[in-house]
This record gives structure tokens, C-alpha cells and sequence, in this order.
């Protein structure tokens, strides 16, 4: 067990490295550069900039720079863009935010849709299936883009119950809707898979058995079905886990929360290359050790795996 | 002629001799006797995404700008007109051969308490050339004319030469390279506000977190969550905090238009922009709360005409012509833009101050006229039927922009039998093609740095860095050069339109004009301030 999770981290290493390489090549291949504004500046002030954020020096050069800075000193370097802040700042600040809603929006989907998934399975063919069934096909077709205006119009506008936007330091009634509008497709994703595989768990041979012996229906379902019924869930989990904890770009922009999604986009578009970087690097590292926790959890499920 | 550029040159007349500059200034809000005001004086307004630092050397957008003219407070600010009115400014003396300003300053502190002094301006405006900040309007005091500026930018000089001296705590000595008539009105600009030495060298770049930050604005930052919110309190400390209103300004951030309607209509913000396209709709529903007013923009279509050009159809004049007259504005803007826009067949704004609009032809004919000019001037050129002209037009990636694309294509299409392909490309990669002149047409858009004409006109000058379309005149050349010394360049101005009227290295499509939605109990809003200039210590909200 500690000897797999040391091989892994060991591999997280050079796959970040990899990672970093790349998206700084990709980010000098794209056009431009971080002071390009519609106003061309004399080349004697781009000159000035250039040297002050050490763009003037050899491509190998930066990237040597900015690896070593990281590894050395934890330092993403400075914003291009937001100049009185750096990388990491951007981060502290704008992570917690998009954390808070995404922990709670797993939280959310993940139990309303194991609950929807084991009730829709165990009246299957009843009223309750072809509902949720209905529901969930519906909610997973319709996008967040889709979700979130129809939410602000009727929670904000009609009602007048929610803000429209905002995060207010996370206070409860900035948080529901950006969680409400993650959550929408992803419960439907989890009630589905959920369901399928109680289907097929609840159809096979130990069931029978256990039922032939007697034992009450909830039983069956919680101590015998329940867990190997999650497995497939659980290879779902762990990328909605990263999905949702990196934030939704669209849910960051539309509610402005300052969540780390729009800081995101925002790099990307005005080449702010640091920041782009250093987000990169962060949601790689998000999605590595999601993927560890999850082979954690199979092995935890199922005791038939071994690591 | 309008005012800035007029106080400007009274300005000049006084020369030698501590006058007050101006005409009766507005400082502050004015609320006429019995108004009953609202009980929360919290104004807030929308802006498209995460705000800049808020540091007046390094601000570089309008968004940066509309936060800091409220934290910090220059020589001159504008009134709600646009005409430039004294704020730290007591008045100054020029020099007879105009190049050496001495300003008085009047008396006021820091937020922190300490007194605002001579030293600081000349801190600062030596921190905005110095290339150890590597600001990028570090230019910026270079076309204002002071002394030596250009110079330290490139690395040639150092910082302490620049032509500013503090003379004593309140007196500060500004000298010129040549005589500036418009320098006045660049002292509104946040890169020559001052700063608080002390603070700046004591924090470093941390000196604008909110725990740290010293103004001498009428309000202090309170709180900035970038991509959120940014909000703003009022400054007790400011020398004329007594007639502010307005307790707190809260800058929102909102990406989405539709959303910020949407905030609006909930009353979260009290000042948003009307989407694209939308200000039929808007008006027809919520008369008291649309506005519309004029800016100091212009939407254009550059023409590579220069040495790179790979198109040479374009760079005949006659075709260019054609294509000028061809586009019908009216369409475009009554039925596609939808915002109120004025049409263009020349470069600077009307409402530019001490600008006179050139007569150019296009504007006294009717569209079948132009378009049958359009036509004959094709054919002329060699282009019709058998042979038809084709060009491709590149611009950035936006429904609006790619709207006048499609609509133009079709009237070239219909009316000259043109074809013109259309491409779209994300800014950053627009702005460096543009640059490297690796184009044949592209959307191109200007919106001045001052309110005067030459923001607009230098655009075609040869040695300027925009000027992407790679046109060159002598005689524009020499207009410009000779107008940056002159009392009154309004003629030379005009003439300068006349020529580009008929070269066209660049098409004009329209002046923009900026509709947004107020809450009606929002009072003081400067609607006629072209450059779209506003303190929200001018601003106060009545009870309703």
C-alpha cells in the first residue's frame, strides 16, 4: 500500500514536469504576449517591460527560470496582468472560493444521487423509476450555461429569495445557486450510474440468496447491495471530485464569485502566462491526486483489488 | 470650440501671472436645496472583469482608471462636462516662452494624515518613466512634453532628470520640452497623480493591499475581492469630504450581459451597460433609466495601403473610395447595432473639444448617391462583373463585431459585386497580426487618451507605433508636428480629416456612444463627459 503510493507520486513528478513544459510551449506558439494591448506600446517601453518580467532572455532560459523558482522557492512568479499581485496571491485567493462551492456541490450530488439511483433501482418499472428516470434524463442534457440564468430568473428576479450574484465572503445565500447549477447535471450522472449498477447487483446470484434466507429488504439493500452497487460511482466520483474543486469556468464568470475559474479564462485570454501557468500546474496536480484517492477507495470497496 | 482645450489656451494668457485657471469648477456634489436624500448612500456600478492594480503610474484601462480617479487625486480632474477643473491645483504661472509651468498646490493630507506635498508628484511622475517600474504608460509624460521623459524611458537618462522639481512643499516646477498647449488637460491622466513616497517605498508592491493602501481621494479602499467585487468607503481624511455624499462605491464585477441586467432589475447594482443590440428593447421598457451619450471612440476599418501590403487592390485610392461609400451606416447602426451610434465618414468625434467637424462629400449626399459614386469609381479602378475585387476582412471574435462583418460583406456584395471573405481571430492573435501588417483589411477601433483631436490624428501619423495600415503623408506629418506647439490647431485639425477623407488608409463605420441603465435616484451622473470621466464624489442618491 505505501509502496503504491510512493510508485504514484513518483510518477505525479515527471507528469507535472511534462505538463508544465507543454503548456509553456503552447502558451509561446499562441500569439501575442502579455502586453499586446490595442494600443501598441513605443518599443522602448515594451523593452523595459520585457526585461522587467525577464521575457527578453532565451525561451530555454525561462523556462529553466520558472522551473527552478518552483521547485527552489514555491514561486509561481508574478502576475503579467494584475501587477500588484502574484500567481500564488491570485490563487489563495480565488481556490478557497471555488473549493467551498465544489466541496459542497460534490457533497450534494453525490448523496441525492446515490439516493435517487438506489430508490429508482429498487422500484424498478414503477411510477418512481419513470420519474426520476425523466427527471434525471432531462437534467443531464441541459447545460450549466442553461441552468444558471433560468435559476437567477427565478430565484432573483421572480422571487427575489437569492442574489443574482457574488460570493459576500461565502455567505449561505451566494453559495446555493452556483451549487444548485453545478449540481444539476452531475446529481443526474450520479443517479443514473447508481442505478444501473443496483440493477445489476440486485440481480445477481448472493442477492437471491440472501433474499431466499429471509432477510429484510433494507438490510439487503444497505450491508450486501450498497457497497459493490458504489463501484462504479466511485470511478466517477473522482473526476467530478477535480471537476468541480478546479470550478466551473462558466460558474465563476456568470456569478462572479472570484472563483479561480474566471482568473483562469482570464490568463488564458490576456496571455498572462505566469497565471496561466501556475493554475495549470495546480489543477494537474488536483487531477493526480484525484486519481490516487480513488484507486484508495477501490481498494478500500472492493477488498478483491490489491494495490 | 468646447471647453477643456479652450481653458487650456486661456490658460496660456495668463502667463506670467498666478491666475485661476478656470471658470466657477464643480467639486464636488451638488444637491440643489430641499432635495431629500436617501438614507443609504451606497452607489455601485458593473465593470466586465477582475480590476488591475490600483496603483495611478501603472493603470492602463478605463476600469483601473474609474477606481483610482475615487482613491487618488491629481492637479486638475474633469467636471461633468468634461471641462477641466482645478483639484490639488491652486492655480500656476507659465513661463514666457511657455514651457515652465510652476504650480501652486493647495492644502491637503493623505489619508494617513501626512500632508500631500510637492515631492510626491515629483515621486511619482519620476516612478512612471523609470524603467525599473516598466510601466506601459510610461509614454504617457513623454506626450505630455515634459522634459527628458522619452529619454529615461529608453535607458538614456536617468529618473532624477526628468523636468519636474519641487520647489518647496507646495510648489511644483514643471518644464516642457516645446510648448504644449493641451498639457493641462493631460494632468487628469492617473499617471501624473501623486503618490505617497513613504508608503510606496516602505510596502513595495504590497503598498495597494487594502491594509496598507494611502490615498488622497475622497474614498479609501475598503475591500478588493478581484473577479467579485471591489468596495470603496468614504475618506475623512479628504480636503473637501464635507460636500461628499455618496458613503460607499462598490465596483461589481459582471462577465455576463444578460447577468447584468439581471442584477440590475434585482437592485444589486445601480449602474450597468445596455447589451448589444438591446437599446430599443430597453428604451421602450425602461424610458427614465436608459441613457445614451456620446464617447470619444471611433469603430474603423484599417486598409493595409503600407510597403507589407499584399493586396495592391487596396492600395488604389479609387477602390478604397468605393469602398468607403459603400457601406451604408445608417442600416448598420439603426438596424443591426441598435445602440444609438453616430455614423462616421471621418476619423475624430464630433464631440471632441475644439474639434470642427471637416465637410467632407460623403456627407451631403444621399446613399444611392454614394453608392453610385461607389460603383463608378470600381469600375474606374478596372473592377466589375467579369473582374470582381476580393479581399479578406479580419476581426476579433464577437457577436457584434461579427455581425457588421456579414452586413458589410453584403452591401459590398449587393452594391459593388465585391467579395469580401471574413475571418475572425481572438484579440491577442488580431492585435500582432495587426501589428506585423500581415493583413489586407481589420477592424480597428480608437478611443482617445485626451479630449482633443490629436488622440485621434496621430493614429496616421508615419512614425506612430498604431499606425498599423502603414500609410504615410508628408503633409500630414508636418500638420501634426506643427499643431503639438500651436495656440489654436483646430484649422490644421481639419484639414488633416480632409486629407484622410480622401486618401482613406483607414474607413471610418461609426463613433460609439455609451448606453448604460441608472437607477432614476442616482443624481450628479456626468452624461456630457465624453471620455467617460466620473467621480463618485459629484454623484448623490435621492429618496424616492
Amino acid at each position: 500500500m505505501i509502496r503504491f503510493i510512493l510508485r504514484r507520486l513518483a510518477i505525479a513528478i515527471p507528469t507535472l514536469l511534462a505538463l508544465i513544459v507543454v503548456s509553456f510551449i503552447l502558451m509561446k506558439v499562441a500569439p501575442g504576449n502579455p502586453f499586446t494591448g490595442e494600443k501598441t506600446l513605443p518599443k522602448e517601453v515594451m523593452a523595459n517591460i520585457m526585461a522587467r518580467y525577464g521575457l527578453d532572455k532565451p525561451e530555454w532560459q525561462q523556462l529553466l527560470d520558472y522551473i527552478s523558482n518552483i521547485v527552489l522557492h514555491f514561486d509561481f512568479g508574478p502576475s503579467f496582468k494584475y501587477k500588484d499581485r502574484s500567481v500564488t496571491e491570485i490563487i489563495a485567493q480565488g481556490f478557497p472560493v471555488t473549493f467551498t462551492y465544489g466541496m459542497w456541490t460534490f457533497v450534494v450530488s453525490t448523496v441525492l444521487g446515490v439516493f435517487v439511483g438506489v430508490l429508482a433501482a429498487v422500484r424498478q418499472n414503477s411510477w418512481v423509476d419513470y420519474l426520476s428516470l425523466g427527471i434525471t434524463i432531462g437534467a443531464q442534457v441541459v447545460p450549466v450555461y442553461v441552468v444558471a440564468p433560468l435559476l437567477v430568473l427565478i430565484f432573483t428576479l421572480w422571487l427575489g429569495w437569492l442574489p443574482g450574484g457574488g460570493w459576500n465572503g461565502g455567505h449561505w445565500s451566494n453559495v446555493i445557486l452556483p451549487v444548485v447549477a453545478l449540481s444539476f447535471s452531475l446529481v443526474a450522472s450520479v443517479a443514473r450510474i447508481m442505478r444501473s449498477s443496483m440493477l445489476e447487483v440486485l440481480g445477481s446470484n448472493y442477492i437471491r440468496t440472501a433474499r431466499a434466507k429471509g432477510i429484510p429488504g433494507y438490510k439487503i439493500i444497505l450491508r450486501h447491495a450498497l457497497r459493490p452497487a458504489l463501484l462504479p460511482v466511485v470511478t466517477y466520483l473522482a473526476p467530478m471530485l477535480v471537476y468541480v474543486i478546479t470550478g466551473s469556468v462558466i460558474i465563476d464568470m456568470y456569478f462572479s464569485t472570484g472563483g479561480i475559474g474566471s482568473a483562469f479564462v482570464n490568463s488564458a485570454l490576456n496571455r498572462d502566462y505566469s497565471t496561466a501557468m501556475g493554475i495549470t500546474i495546480l489543477y494537474g496536480t488536483l487531477t493526480i491526486a484525484g486519481n490516487l484517492l480513488v484507486d484508495l477507495i477501490y481498494a478500500w470497496i472492493d477488498p478483491k483489488i490489491r494495490l | 470650440m468646447t471647453d477643456p482645450l479652450r481653458a487650456a489656451i486661456r490658460g496660456l494668457f495668463c502667463a506670467s501671472a498666478l491666475c485661476a485657471v478656470l471658470t466657477a469648477p464643480v467639486l464636488a456634489a451638488e444637491v440643489p436645496a430641499g432635495t431629500k436624500l436617501a438614507d443609504e448612500q451606497t452607489f455601485s456600478t458593473s465593470v466586465g472583469a477582475a480590476i488591475g492594480a490600483f496603483d495611478p503610474q501603472l493603470a492602463e484601462d478605463t476600469d483601473q482608471s474609474a477606481v483610482i480617479n475615487n482613491l487618488f487625486e491629481g492637479l486638475y480632474s474633469e467636471d461633468d462636462k468634461g471641462n477641466l477643473v482645478p483639484a490639488l491645483s491652486d492655480g500656476y504661472t507659465l513661463s514666457d516662452d511657455r514651457t515652465v509651468y510652476t504650480f501652486k498646490i493647495k492644502a491637503a493630507n493623505w489619508s494617513n494624515g501626512d500632508p500631500v506635498t510637492a515631492q510626491d508628484f515629483v515621486f511619482a511622475w519620476r516612478r512612471a518613466v523609470d524603467p525599473a517600474l516598466a510601466s506601459n504608460y510610461a509614454y504617457f509624460l513623454g506626450l505630455a512634453g515634459i522634459l527628458n521623459a522619452d529619454d529615461i524611458v529608453a535607458g538614456q537618462k536617468k529618473p532624477e532628470e526628468l523636468g519636474v522639481r519641487a520647489i518647496d512643499d507646495k510648489t511644483l516646477e514643471v518644464t516642457l520640452s516645446s510648448p504644449r498647449p493641451y498639457f493641462p488637460m493631460t494632468l487628469t491622466q492617473t499617471t501624473l497623480f501623486p503618490v505617497p513616497q513613504n508608503v510606496v517605498e516602505a510596502f513595495g508592491k504590497d503598498w495597494l493591499k487594502p491594509e496598507n493602501i494611502v490615498g488622497n481621494g475622497a474614498y479609501v479602499l475598503k475591500s478588493n475581492s478581484p473577479g467579485e467585487v471591489v468596495v470603496l468607503v468614504r475618506n475623512p481624511r479628504y480636503r473637501d469630504d464635507a460636500k461628499t455624499v455618496i458613503n460607499e462605491v462598490r465596483f461589481v464585477t459582471i462577465t455576463d450581459e444578460a447577468q447584468e441586467v439581471a442584477r440590475y432589475l434585482s437592485g444589486e447594482v445601480d449602474h450597468v451597460g445596455v447589451p448589444t443590440g438591446q437599446l430599443p428593447k430597453f428604451k421602450a421598457e425602461y424610458p427614465n433609466e436608459v441613457t445614451v451619450a456620446p464617447r470619444l471612440c471611433t469603430y474603423y476599418f484599417d486598409v493595409n495601403v503600407g510597403a507589407k501590403a499584399s493586396n495592391k487592390a487596396l492600395t488604389d485610392q479609387r477602390v478604397r473610395e468605393a469602398l468607403y461609400l459603400a457601406i451604408d451606416r445608417d442600416v448598420l447602426i439603426n438596424n443591426v447595432l441598435q445602440g444609438g451610434q453616430i455614423p462616421a465618414y471621418f476619423l475624430t468625434p464630433a464631440a471632441t473639444a475644439g474639434f470642427t467637424t471637416p465637410d467632407v462629400p460623403a456627407l451631403n449626399m444621399t446613399q444611392a448617391e454614394r453608392n453610385e459614386r461607389a460603383k463608378a469609381l470600381l469600375a474606374e479602378a478596372g473592377y466589375g462583373p467579369d473582374n470582381p475585387l476580393k479581399f479578406e476582412y479580419i476581426y476579433n471574435t464577437g457577436e457584434g463585431h461579427k455581425k457588421i462583418a456579414v452586413v458589410v460583406a453584403q452591401m459590398y456584395k449587393e452594391t459593388l459585386g465585391v467579395e469580401m471573405t471574413i475571418r475572425d481571430m481572438e484579440w491577442a492573435t488580431l492585435l500582432d497580426t495587426r501589428h506585423q501588417q500581415n493583413f489586407e483589411v481589420s477592424r480597428s477601433a480608437w478611443c482617445g487618451d485626451y479630449n482633443e483631436a490629436s488622440t485621434f490624428l496621430s493614429l496616421v501619423d508615419t512614425k506612430s507605433t498604431q499606425n498599423s495600415s502603414g500609410y504615410s503623408n508628408a503633409e500630414i506629418d508636418k500638420l501634426l508636428a506643427d499643431s503639438a506647439t500651436k495656440d489654436d490647431p483646430t484649422a490644421d485639425y481639419t484639414r488633416i480629416e480632409q486629407i484622410l477623407a480622401t486618401d482613406l488608409p483607414i474607413i471610418p463605420v461609426y463613433h460609439y456612444t455609451s448606453n448604460a441603465l441608472m437607477k432614476t435616484n442616482v443624481k450628479g451622473w456626468p452624461y456630457d463627459n465624453v471620455e467617460g470621466k466620473w467621480y463618485a464624489k459629484d454623484l448623490y442618491k435621492i429618496a424616492e
